[in-house]
């Protein structure tokens, strides 16, 4: 069974690359090249699956759940420049893409054992756009 | 990697199959067989996956899939009579699942010219026809041609 948690974090960003003119980060990124940045309401959709525990009914306690998604996510993000406060984001280009595997990296330790694991992070920028992402290809 | 980006068109359409009596349409089709046409506000949404890029950290251009979707599909649907104005639906009933089979055609017709080999790849359309009527096609399951 699966079970998802939502959470939201207002944060800013800047997707640049300093090695590129700016006429190629503009080519690239667009306006999320601006080099002032500009903010997003993120919604992160945080999928577990496993299988519920007979005597609790329950894949996974969803207090715990919020707690570790408060501390994990909302916490560090929210309110944050992410390229300036938020690490790896000062070496690493906050796309949304990035932004899901990071929330993916911080997420994963934190379910282990083989009836429970984090199955999917589902990152929306706005309502028209997210990512989603399952922990595939090299990290 | 998976990127969904949602677009909106409205258009109408009459669900009616030439070679079938009055009788037959109206009971397959029902209201939808309603010879002056109805018009639904279509969502779309359209997936693409594929690796994120190490150096720019995306998998798609954004910008690029917001052309190409514009360019063939929203420019041609929007504000338009399927029926009439699509050439695809002169002979085919343009139900909500031929369209959605229709729009992925569009999208894999061009898609290389769009995204080169290597890059992202088309992945899911999802049509919403009405909050209550949902359409997904996965474009590589060939159950669903």
């Amino acid at each position: 069974m699966y079970i998802t948690r939502r959470v939201e974090f207002s944060a800013s960003h800047v997707c640049r690359l300093p090695s590129l003119s700016e006429e190629e980060n503009r080519r690239i990124y667009g306006e999320d090249a601006n080099p002032h940045g500009h903010g997003h309401n993120f919604v992160a959709e945080v999928t577990l699956e496993g299988r519920p525990d007979p005597a609790t009914g329950m894949v996974f306690d969803l207090k715990k759940l919020k707690e570790v998604l408060n501390r994990e996510i909302v916490e560090p993000f929210d309110h944050r420049f992410l390229n300036y406060e938020v690490p790896p984001f000062d070496r690493v280009v906050p796309t949304l893409e990035n932004i899901a595997r990071e929330i993916w990296r911080r997420l994963e330790g934190h379910f282990p054992g083989p009836e429970l694991r984090l199955a999917s992070v589902r990152l929306y920028e706005s309502d028209d756009l997210f990512v989603d992402y399952s922990g595939e290809e090299a990290r | 990697m998976k990127l969904t980006r949602r677009y909106r068109f409205a258009a109408s359409h009459r669900l009616h199959r030439p070679g079938w009596s009055e009788e037959t349409n109206r009971l397959v089709y029902g209201k939808c067989n309603n010879p002056h046409g109805h018009g639904h506000d279509y969502l779309l949404e359209v997936t693409v996956a594929g690796a994120v890029d190490p150096d720019s950290g995306r998998v798609a251009d954004v910008a690029r899939l917001d052309a190409l979707v514009q360019e063939e599909v929203i420019g041609p649907f929007d504000h338009a009579n399927l029926n009439e104005q699509v050439p695809a639906f002169a002979d085919l009933v343009p139900t909500t699942e031929n369209l959605a089979v229709e729009i992925r055609d569009r999208l894999l017709r061009c898609w290389r010219e769009w995204f080169p080999a290597g890059g992202a790849e088309l992945e899911k359309i999802k049509l919403r026809e009405t909050r209550r009527n949902i359409f997904e096609l996965f474009v590589h399951d060939h159950e669903n041609r």
